[in-house]
């Protein structure tokens, strides 16, 4: 692999980032277009549960905090320092960390959908549902993805040390953690709080 | 096991079952011919798995080529269909197979036809204009192409199995609603543009890193030829509207599979929405289409004129205009839907402001030839084609931009005269003139400059015949998507259908030039430089080495080639003597199959299938990341 590939790759990552943030404009011009629709069914006030939400919130933003240690703890290993109990190690029990934060955040969210479905408001049950479990599952698809991805850069680790492909993969990973954190903060203001104080 | 899939799906009505024998059959033959020539091991190792950008091209064009195949005879179809269809007689498809073969056909042209020649150009010969060895991602660039593979097989496997949408190319809701298109026709048509969108999206970030990092040292953005400066503005479209057409796309498929309420009449639903947002990607789309077809004309325009191509800053600005303004005209395309007057207004306004860049371009290639001494050769008489028949069909674009006209002239055959127009006059001349242009750079030897010509000539008098009607025809009244059609219309559908038979004769003369070329091969050697080009592909052989020049050239001006001829220097510095090349994979052609299996589950409710579809693709990137990637 040429020596300039890598930067190539985050550079294109960079460039697919901003195509994913396209996909969620369109997710959330489409939220709001439809969520007044709700056809006499329940609203954004009737259903957010604002102090559940935060939780949530909380946890994906230290999940972004610990992904920056990650990355921080990777680049020192890079420069030659050894650190007592060992770079990768560190590194490792950092992703490990950041990926329970990730799955306490699904397991939340995945929580509230089932809880939502059982109370008979589904996504079938109006357009502002429809529209709500897209919008949120989308995100929540992609810290699913994201979780998987994070097993897979951390048995490079594991199995490789770490390495400069290493690095970069974790950098990428780091790069669509962030961006996610990005998008939930959209999420939450513009759906749970604009939503649940009907602002 | 099967989902909803039976045995009823593969049982048609007589015409259907003709196209299912002809699929069928084609396929057999292809599989047969290549076991009897013992052809498998070449095709694996030197095409399936090939990471080399020119040989992805190569495929990206054959690919086309069988779609355009397919395509036409849907036209035909048509046209027949509108000649025999008239007063009491029925014709012989039914409304509902009339409609499938019209949405087919939209879908194939622009899709599986327009798309697949345009990334076939820009694959084999973007790099090579930059100076480049390949493209950003080698391995991305097969997987990109095997996804447009695989949606182009979903396509034609409705033939086979089940039926496809009978939705009109864009499958407006609430008729592609599960309510009204019960059927898996509109599954198909959403996983099959699903995944091939996947597929372009990729492209389109691929493309955009190649042209940003991948230039050789010297070749500053003003430098660059300018193909590559619409290819850019293309791929940033690209970019942008893909995601769209992923979401819309997306929103439909839950609507129809989980029952969600995105575009249905009932419990707030609202189509309407719908018809913004595929709209929003729609309209980028055709210019994804056209810039690059703006970018060959601006090469050969040059070229044959045998001078610098005339205001290059302004082609650039202009180029990058349209993109900008692409994203802000889509509403023109439903006026009628009943938005305010100002919101129509504005719209209008925009559109009309389109026009003025895209007439920058048209001056700007007069002014090349003008005092040039011009080359009549095949790529020049399509340039020239081109540019008479793209400015009728702007001229009729910019009318329909005017709101009070468009409530006249919407869905009727104005309109599809328009944009057959815009899209045979201009993109596909386009690529046409760059296949003829580069295919002495493509495959080493030149296409026979005579069949070129009559070919040239049968398209554009059948182009005319074919559609110059449709204006006349929309104007008194005709609607697009007619299975039957009224008396008074019919004269004029038969000069249609005549022109139709002679851009029939256009394509058969460009088969027959390319079976007399290769024929007459050892006669029509191109050598390097066959056009006197200016730019960096023709600085290197024909067909080019895999690792497509000697050393990386430096650029100190525009047109560097050209200058380096005139001054008797070479771009090239001594030859490097170790090249690393990526070495070849299969994963991209694995994941596209498994994702080709995923659409076909979920089109036919499989849902076993689909978890093990995902964790089949997740695995096969998982096992990627683990390898070394190898070179040689």
């Amino acid at each position: 692999m040429p020596a300039h590939a890598g930067e190539n790759v985050t550079f294109g990552f960079w460039v697919y980032l901003m195509s994913d943030c396209v996909l969620f404009a369109a997710l959330f011009a489409t939220y709001a277009v439809l969520q007044g629709a709700t056809f006499g069914g329940p609203t954004a006030y009737d259903l957010f549960d604002l102090p559940f939400v935060f939780v949530e919130t909380m946890l994906l933003l230290t999940s972004s905090f610990t992904m920056g240690l990650a990355v921080i703890a990777a680049r020192e290993a890079r420069v030659g320092k050894t650190w007592p109990s060992g770079p990768e190690r560190r590194l490792l029990l950092l992703l490990a960390v950041t990926l329970f934060l990730g799955l306490a955040f699904l397991g939340m969210e995945v929580y509230e959908f089932w809880h939502l479905i059982a109370a008979g408001e589904g996504p079938t049950r109006s357009a502002f549902l429809s529209a709500f479990f897209t919008l949120v599952g989308t995100h929540g698809l992609h810290v699913a993805l994201g979780a998987i991805w994070m097993c897979v850069v951390g048995a490079h680790i594991w199995f490789n040390g770490i390495t400069t492909g290493a690095v970069r993969k974790l950098t990428i990973l780091s790069l669509f953690w962030h961006f996610l954190d990005v998008i939930w903060i959209c999420i939450f203001t513009f759906v749970y709080l604009f939503g649940g104080l009907a602002l | 096991m099967f989902g909803i899939l039976t045995l009823d799906a593969f049982i048609h009505g007589p015409v259907e079952t003709g196209a299912q024998l002809a699929v069928v059959g084609g396929a057999l033959a292809v599989l047969l011919a290549l076991t009897y020539f013992k052809k498998w091991g070449w095709l694996w190792r030197e095409w399936i798995t090939s990471v080399d950008h020119k040989k992805i091209g190569i495929m990206y064009l054959v690919l086309a080529g069988i779609m355009l195949a397919r395509g036409a005879v849907d036209a035909f179809m048509m046209r027949a269909q509108q000649v025999l269809a008239v007063g009491d007689q029925v014709g012989y498809l039914d409304p509902n197979h009339y409609s499938q073969v019209f949405t087919a056909h939209g879908i194939i042209m622009i899709f599986f036809v327009a798309m697949p020649l345009m990334f076939g150009l820009l694959n084999f010969i973007l790099p090579l204009q930059i100076g480049s060895r390949d493209v950003a991602y080698p391995f991305l660039n097969s997987m990109s192409f095997w996804f447009t593979v695989v949606g182009a097989a979903l396509i034609n496997l409705s033939l086979v199995v089940g039926e496809f949408a009978a939705t009109g190319w864009l499958a407006y809701p609430p008729l592609s609603g599960l309510e009204y298109s019960p059927g898996v026709g509109v599954d198909y048509y959403i996983w099959a543009l699903q995944i091939a969108g996947v597929g372009t999206l990729i492209s389109g970030i691929n493309f955009l890193v190649t042209i940003i990092k991948m230039r050789a040292p010297g070749m500053t953005l003003l430098r660059m030829p300018i193909f590559v400066w619409t290819s850019l503005g293309s791929m940033i479209l690209v970019i942008f509207a893909f995601p769209i057409l992923t979401v819309t796309l997306g929103l439909l498929a839950l609507d129809r599979i989980f029952g969600m309420h995105f575009f249905t009449t009932d419990l707030g639903g609202s189509a309407m929405m719908y018809i913004n947002l595929i709209w929003a990607w729609g309209h980028p789309e055709v210019y994804i289409l056209i810039l690059p077809a703006f970018g060959i004309f601006s090469e050969i325009v040059a070229v044959f004129s045998q001078k610098r191509l005339f205001g290059y800053i302004s082609m650039v600005v202009a180029t990058m205009s349209i993109a900008a303004l692409s994203f802000v005209v889509w509403l023109h395309h439903f006026f009628t839907m009943g938005a305010s007057a100002n919101v129509n207004a504005f719209f209008g306004i925009m559109t009309m402001a389109i026009a003025i860049p895209t007439g920058v371009k048209v001056f700007n290639w007069l002014f090349t030839m003008f005092r040039g001494r011009i080359i009549f050769a095949t790529p020049m008489l399509w340039f020239m084609g081109f540019l008479t028949t793209f400015v009728l069909g702007g001229m009729t674009g910019v009318l329909m931009a005017i709101p009070g006209v468009d409530f006249q002239l919407h869905n009727s055959l104005f309109l599809v005269a328009h944009f057959h127009n815009m899209i045979i006059g201009g993109v596909l001349f386009g690529f046409f003139a760059g296949l003829v242009y580069w295919w002495p750079k493509i495959f080493g030897y030149k296409l026979h400059e005579g069949l070129g010509k009559a070919a040239f000539w049968s398209w554009i008098i059948g182009f005319l015949l074919a559609f110059i009607p449709l204006y006349l025809l929309g104007l008194m009244g005709m609607t697009r998507r007619l299975s039957q059609v009224d008396e008074v219309f019919r004269p004029l559908l038969i000069v249609a259908a005549v022109g139709a038979c002679v851009i029939a004769l256009g394509v058969f003369l460009q088969v027959l030039q390319m079976v007399v070329s290769y024929v007459q091969r050892n006669k029509n050697i191109a050598g390097n430089d066959p056009w006197n080009g200016r730019t960096l592909e023709w600085a290197t052989s024909s067909p080019p080495p895999e690792h497509n020049f000697p050393s990386t050239p430096r650029i100190k001006e525009r047109d560097a080639f050209w200058f380096a001829k005139e001054r008797r220097e070479s771009l090239f510095s001594t030859p490097d003597h170790h090249i690393e090349m990526p070495k070849n994979t299969p994963t991209g052609f694995f994941v596209a199959m498994v994702s080709g299996i995923f659409g076909f589950a979920v089109i036919w409710h499989m849902w076993w299938l689909v978890p093990v579809c995902f964790v089949g693709i997740v695995t096969l990137l998982v096992v990627r990341s683990f390898e070394h990637e190898g070179s040689h």
